[in-house]
C-alpha cells in the first residue's frame, strides 16, 4: 500500500504541515511526517506537493440521493460516490427513497454493501421513518440501527412525516439506539401541487405555490414535539428566513435540533424560474433573495450547523419537458464546496472561514449521523480521511464534465472558485490532481 | 445605401406639380370626364399623390364631384409574393369610396413604378374588393426594369436608371419637401 | 415579433402594430371574398394540449383567412400529459414542416419551453397555457375596447385613461393575467375585484389595483369596461381547493346582477372571455344587454389572430423583431 507525504499544506485554522498518510491513518504531522515517511521500511511514498493548498477532514454529506436501487439510470452507488469522491467526500448519507424503499435491514445493508465494494467513500445508507414512505406505519428502525449498516439516521425525505403523532413516535423510538429523525419539513395540503416558491414570481408566473409557511409550520411543530419527548430532531434542507429564526428560537430554549442547507439555497433565488428551466426545479423550492441572506447568516451563526448536498441526480428525459412535468432537485457533490466557498468563505464581510467550512461540511455532519471516524481533526493517529482543496483555482462547470451519472446541475456555464485536487478515503487516494483514480491506478 | 454618384434632383417641386396636372387632365381626357372615375392611391407615396391629382380633377370638373367620392387608397401589402423576404410591412388602410368600384374605371396611383410586382399585388388585391369596368395606372416616375408584363397609362416622368441606382420621391404630407432624386 | 408568449413582452408600439393590424384584418372581413393570399404556402399547426374548441376555431379561421394550411393537433389528456411528449411532439411537427405552431396547454410556460428549448425553430403562439398567459384574448379584449371607447375607432391610439375592472377567479386565470399586463401598457387603469381566496399571493406588485368590494369598485372607478371572468363551480368543494362557501354567496358579492349593472355608467362595455356561467358571475340581464360586447369579442379574435399570425410569419424569415 502506498503511503502519502503531503508538504505545505495549509490546515483549517491556518497553520502550514506536512501529512503523513500510512496504513489508513495519519501517521504523523509537522516535521516528524518526512521523518517518518523516511523510515517506513519497505514503503512506497508518494510525495504531494500541497503549497497553496487547504487541507480539509474529508467531506461528510448527510443527504445524498444515490438512486440505487431502482433508478440505476440516474445513478449508481458506485458513480454517485465517485463523484462525491471528485466533490472532495470521504462519506454520504444515502436517502432511503430508492425502489424499493429503504425501508428494512436487507435494502440498507444492500446499499452499505454496494458502498464498500465500490470504494469510493463511505456509504451510510438512511433508513425510512415509515413503511414504503407512505407516512402510515413505523419501519423497523431497530433492525436497521442494529444491521451491517447500522443506520443511525432515520428520514422519509422526499415526503414529510407529517401525522403528528407518527413524528412523536418515531423522534422517542429512535432514542434507544442515538438515532435521528430527519425531517422533510413540507405541510403536503398546503402544497398540493406546488411547483415553486410562493411569492411575486410565482404569481407572475402561474406556477402553483409553495408557501414559506408549509416549511415553517412543520419546523415549528417537530422542536417542539422534540422537546416535549426530549429527543434530537435534524431538520432537513431548510429554506427559510421564517425557519432560520424557528430554529435559532429553538436552540436558545435549549431544544436539540440541528439543521442543515444546502448549496443550492445559499446561492439561488426563485428569479432564476423566470425562463421555464425545469434545471432549477427542486423541493423545497428556491426561495427569495432575502431568504438566502437568512440562511447564510443563520449559517455563519451557528443556527444552520451544517451544509448538505441534497444532491439528486435525474435521467435528462426527466428535466427535457414542461416545467410542470418535470422532475424536482439537482445534483450538488460536485460543486458544493465551490458553492459553499463562494458563497460564505469568500465574502468578507462574513466571520466564516475554512474552519467554519470543515465544521459544517464535515465535522458536524459526521457528529450528527454518528459517523465515527470521520469528520475528525486532521491528527496523527486520526483516520486518514483528507481533502485538499486549491482556494485560488476557478472552473467553470460543464454538466457533461461531472462524474454524477446525471447533468441537472443549476450550475452550468458557472464560473466557481475553489476546486478539490485530491481525496484520501481510509488512506487511499481516490482522486489526485483532480481526476477520480479508477480501478487499478488506486 | 450610397452609390457612387452623387444625389441629384431629377424632378423639381414644380416638375411634380406640373406633372400632377397634365396627369389629371389626361385621365379626365381619356375617360370623357370624371364621373365613372375612381384614384385609388398605393400606400405609402400613392395616397398623396392619388389625392393630389384627384384635388386637380374636382377644380377642373365644375359640378357635383367631391373628393371623397373620387378618391381612395389600396394597400396590396397581403397580396405580396415577396412578403418573407421582406421586413415585416405594417398594413395600410383600404378605403374603396362608398359608392364601391364595379362599373367604375379605376386609375391606381403610385409613386414610382419599378419591377411591377407592386401593381400585380394590387391587381390582385382589387379583385378580392370588386369588379371594375377597366383598371388604368398612374406614376409619376417610370424608371424601368420591369419583371412583369405591366405598363403605366400615365406617366409624369420617364426616368432611365441602373438597378442599382435609388429613386427617392419626396412628397410634403410625408417628408420635408416635394422632389425626386436619383442617387 | 418573433413569437408572443406573453402580453407582458409586447412594448406599446408593439401592441398598437398588432391592435391597428387587426383593424384592417377586420376590415376585410366584412367583404364578400374574406380570404387573403398573405399566408399561402405556409402551414400553421394548432398544437392543443387542453380542449378549446372556442379558441382552436379561432386560430383555424383566422389561418385560413390568410391562405395559410392548417393542421390541428390535438393531444388532450392521455399520455401526453408527460413531458417527453412536448419535445416528441414538436421534433415532428418540425419535421413535417411547420411553419407556426399555435399551442395551448394545461401547464404554465409550455409555450416558452417550445420557443426557447431549441426543439423547433418555428415562431410559437400561445394560445393560453396553464395560470400564465393568454395574449391573444388580452389583444382581442383590448381591440373591443379601443374601438368602442376610443375617438374614431382608435385607429395608431391606447386606451389611454380608460378604466377596467376585472372581476373574478383571478388566482387561476391566465385572462386575467394577459389583461392586466396588456392593458397597463396601453395606459389603461386596471382594477382586479375578487374574493381574496383567488388573489394571488404576490399580486400587490402588479401594475393594477387590487378591491376586495364589487359595490365599491363600480362606485369609484366608474369603468369604462367590466370584464366577468369564468368562475368554476368546482373551485367552491374541498377537493377544489375550497376557495369560496358556495355558488350563492360568490353571485351575491362578485356577481353583475342587475342592481350592479344598474350602477355601471351608461356607456360601460360588458366583458367576458367565455364561456360564461350565467346567474353565477353574470346575470342574463347584462350578458345579453345593447352593451355587452361578448359576441362581438369572438368575431374581433379572429381579426386579432389574423394579425398575430401575419405578423409572426410576413417578414424576414429569421430576423428577430
Ligand atoms: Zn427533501
Amino acid at each position: 500500500m502506498t503511503d502519502y507525504l503531503i508538504t505545505g499544506a495549509q490546515l483549517p485554522e491556518g497553520s502550514i504541515t506536512d501529512l503523513l498518510l500510512a496504513d489508513g491513518r495519519i501517521a504523523a504531522t509537522g516535521s516528524d511526517a518526512a521523518d517518518m515517511a523516511g523510515a517506513r521500511a519497505g514503503a512506497q511514498v508518494h510525495r504531494i506537493d500541497a503549497h497553496g493548498l487547504v487541507a480539509l477532514p474529508g467531506l461528510v454529506d448527510l443527504h445524498t440521493h444515490l438512486r440505487e436501487p431502482g433508478r440505476e439510470d440516474a445513478e449508481t452507488v458506485a458513480s454517485g460516490t465517485r463523484a462525491a469522491a471528485v466533490g472532495g467526500f470521504t462519506c454520504v448519507h444515502a436517502m432511503a427513497n430508492t425502489t424499493p424503499v429503504a425501508d428494512t435491514a436487507g435494502v440498507v445493508e444492500q446499499v452499505w454493501r454496494l458502498g464498500e465494494d465500490a470504494g469510493w467513500a463511505q456509504v451510510r445508507p438512511v433508513g425510512a421513518v415509515t413503511v414504503g414512505l407512505a407516512g402510515e406505519q413505523l419501519a423497523e428502525l431497530g433492525a436497521m440501527a442494529s444491521s451491517a449498516a447500522r443506520v443511525r439516521v432515520f428520514s422519509d425525505d422526499g415526503l414529510c412525516v407529517h401525522d403528528p403523532v407518527l413524528m412523536r413516535r418515531a423522534l422517542e423510538y429512535v432514542k434507544a439506539f442515538d438515532g435521528v429523525v430527519a425531517q422533510h419539513a413540507q405541510e403536503p395540503r398546503l402544497t398540493a401541487g406546488a411547483l415553486m416558491h410562493e411569492g411575486i414570481v410565482s404569481a407572475e408566473l402561474g406556477l402553483t405555490g409553495w408557501p414559506a409557511v408549509a416549511e415553517e409550520a412543520i419546523i415549528a411543530r417537530d422542536v417542539l414535539l422534540a422537546e416535549h419527548v426530549g429527543s434530537r430532531v435534524h431538520i432537513c434542507h431548510l429554506s427559510t428566513a421564517g425557519s432560520v429564526d424557528i430554529v435559532r428560537w429553538a436552540k436558545a430554549r435549549g431544544i436539540q435540533v440541528t439543521a442543515e442547507v444546502t448549496p443550492h439555497h445559499l446561492m439561488l433565488t426563485d428569479e432564476a424560474i423566470r425562463g421555464y428551466d425545469p434545471q432549477f426545479k427542486v423541493n423545497p423550492p428556491l426561495r427569495t433573495a432575502e431568504d438566502v441572506q437568512a440562511v447564510r447568516d443563520g449559517l455563519e451563526d451557528g443556527t444552520i450547523d451544517i451544509v448538505a448536498t441534497d444532491h439528486a441526480p435525474h435521467p435528462s428525459e426527466d428535466k427535457d419537458c414542461e416545467f410542470a412535468a418535470a422532475a424536482m432537485g439537482m445534483t450538488g457533490l460536485e460543486t458544493a464546496l465551490s458553492v459553499v466557498t463562494e458563497a460564505m468563505v469568500a465574502d468578507d464581510s462574513r466571520d466564516f472561514g475554512w474552519q467554519d467550512l470543515a465544521r459544517t461540511m464535515s465535522a458536524t455532519p459526521a457528529r450528527i449521523g454518528r459517523v465515527t471516524g470521520q469528520g475528525r481533526p486532521l491528527a496523527a493517529g486520526e483516520p486518514a480521511h483528507v481533502t485538499l482543496v486549491d482556494p485560488s483555482a476557478r472552473w467553470t462547470v460543464d454538466p457533461a464534465g461531472l462524474r454524477t451519472a446525471s447533468e441537472n446541475t443549476p450550475f452550468a456555464a458557472r464560473e466557481l472558485p475553489a476546486r478539490v485536487m485530491a481525496t484520501f478515503y481510509r488512506g487511499v487516494a481516490t482522486v489526485l490532481d483532480g481526476q477520480p483514480q479508477d480501478g487499478s491506478t488506486r | 445605401m450610397t452609390s457612387g454618384a452623387p444625389a441629384r434632383v431629377v424632378l423639381s417641386e414644380h416638375d411634380i406639380s406640373r406633372a400632377l396636372t397634365r396627369i389629371a387632365h389626361e385621365i379626365v381626357e381619356r375617360n370623357k370626364g370624371a364621373e365613372e372615375v375612381l384614384l385609388l392611391g398605393i400606400p405609402t407615396r400613392g395616397v398623396p399623390l392619388a389625392t393630389r391629382i384627384g384635388a386637380r380633377i374636382v377644380e377642373a370638373e365644375a359640378g357635383g364631384l367631391t373628393s371623397e367620392d373620387l378618391v381612395g387608397t389600396i394597400d396590396p401589402t397581403m397580396y405580396r409574393d415577396d412578403l418573407r423576404r421582406q421586413p415585416t410591412r405594417g398594413l395600410e388602410p383600404t378605403r374603396i369610396p362608398p359608392a364601391g368600384l364595379t362599373d367604375k374605371v379605376v386609375v391606381l396611383v403610385d409613386d414610382v413604378l419599378y419591377s411591377g410586382r407592386t401593381v400585380r399585388a394590387a391587381l390582385d388585391a382589387l379583385s378580392d374588393v370588386g369588379r371594375p369596368r377597366a383598371v388604368q395606372l398612374a406614376v409619376l416616375v417610370d424608371r424601368g426594369h420591369r419583371e412583369l408584363p405591366i405598363r403605366a397609362d400615365y406617366i409624369g416622368k420617364n426616368l432611365p436608371t441602373a438597378r442599382h441606382e435609388r429613386v427617392s420621391v419626396h412628397l410634403s404630407e410625408l417628408d420635408d419637401a416635394d422632389e425626386v432624386v436619383l442617387s | 415579433m418573433r413569437h408572443l408568449l406573453s402580453a407582458a413582452d409586447l412594448s406599446r408600439e408593439e401592441a398598437i402594430t398588432v391592435l391597428d393590424t387587426a383593424a384592417t384584418m377586420a376590415a376585410t372581413q366584412s367583404r364578400e371574398i374574406k380570404k387573403l393570399p398573405a399566408l399561402r404556402g405556409l402551414t400553421v399547426v394548432n398544437l392543443f394540449f387542453e380542449d378549446s374548441t372556442r379558441t382552436r376555431i379561432s386560430f383555424e379561421a383566422a389561418a385560413k383567412r390568410l391562405s395559410a394550411d392548417v393542421i390541428n393537433f390535438a393531444a388532450k389528456g392521455s399520455s401526453v400529459s408527460k413531458g417527453e411528449s412536448l419535445k416528441d411532439t414538436a421534433q415532428t411537427l418540425q419535421a413535417m414542416g411547420a411553419d407556426a405552431v399555435v399551442i395551448r396547454h394545461s401547464a404554465s410556460g409550455a409555450p416558452h419551453r417550445l420557443a426557447t428549448s431549441g426543439w423547433i425553430d418555428a415562431p410559437v403562439v400561445n394560445a393560453g397555457d396553464g395560470m400564465h398567459q393568454h395574449p391573444t384574448q388580452a389583444l382581442l379584449d383590448a381591440f373591443t375596447m379601443r374601438r368602442h371607447l376610443m375617438p374614431e375607432g382608435g385607429a395608431g391610439a391606447g386606451l389611454d385613461g380608460k378604466r377596467v375592472v376585472i372581476v373574478g377567479d383571478v388566482l387561476h386565470s391566465r385572462v386575467a393575467r394577459s389583461n392586466v399586463d396588456l392593458l397597463h401598457t396601453l395606459g389603461a387603469e386596471v382594477t382586479l375585484v375578487a374574493p381574496p381566496t383567488l388573489l394571488p399571493i404576490g399580486a400587490s406588485t402588479w401594475p393594477c389595483r387590487i378591491s376586495y368590494d364589487l359595490d365599491a369598485a363600480i362606485a369609484e372607478q366608474a369603468p369604462d369596461a367590466i370584464m366577468m371572468l369564468r368562475v368554476q363551480r368546482e373551485r367552491m368543494s374541498s377537493a377544489g381547493g375550497g376557495f369560496f362557501p358556495s355558488a350563492a354567496e360568490y353571485s351575491r358579492r362578485y356577481g353583475l346582477d342587475a342592481a350592479r349593472f344598474e350602477a355601471l355608467p351608461g356607456h360601460a362595455l360588458i366583458m367576458h372571455p367565455g364561456p360564461m356561467n350565467r346567474g353565477l358571475e353574470i346575470s342574463a340581464r347584462a350578458a345579453d344587454s345593447d352593451r355587452s360586447t361578448i359576441v362581438e369579442q369572438v368575431a374581433n379574435g379572429v381579426a386579432v389572430r389574423m394579425a398575430v399570425l401575419y405578423l409572426v410569419l410576413a417578414g424576414n424569415e429569421g430576423t428577430p423583431s
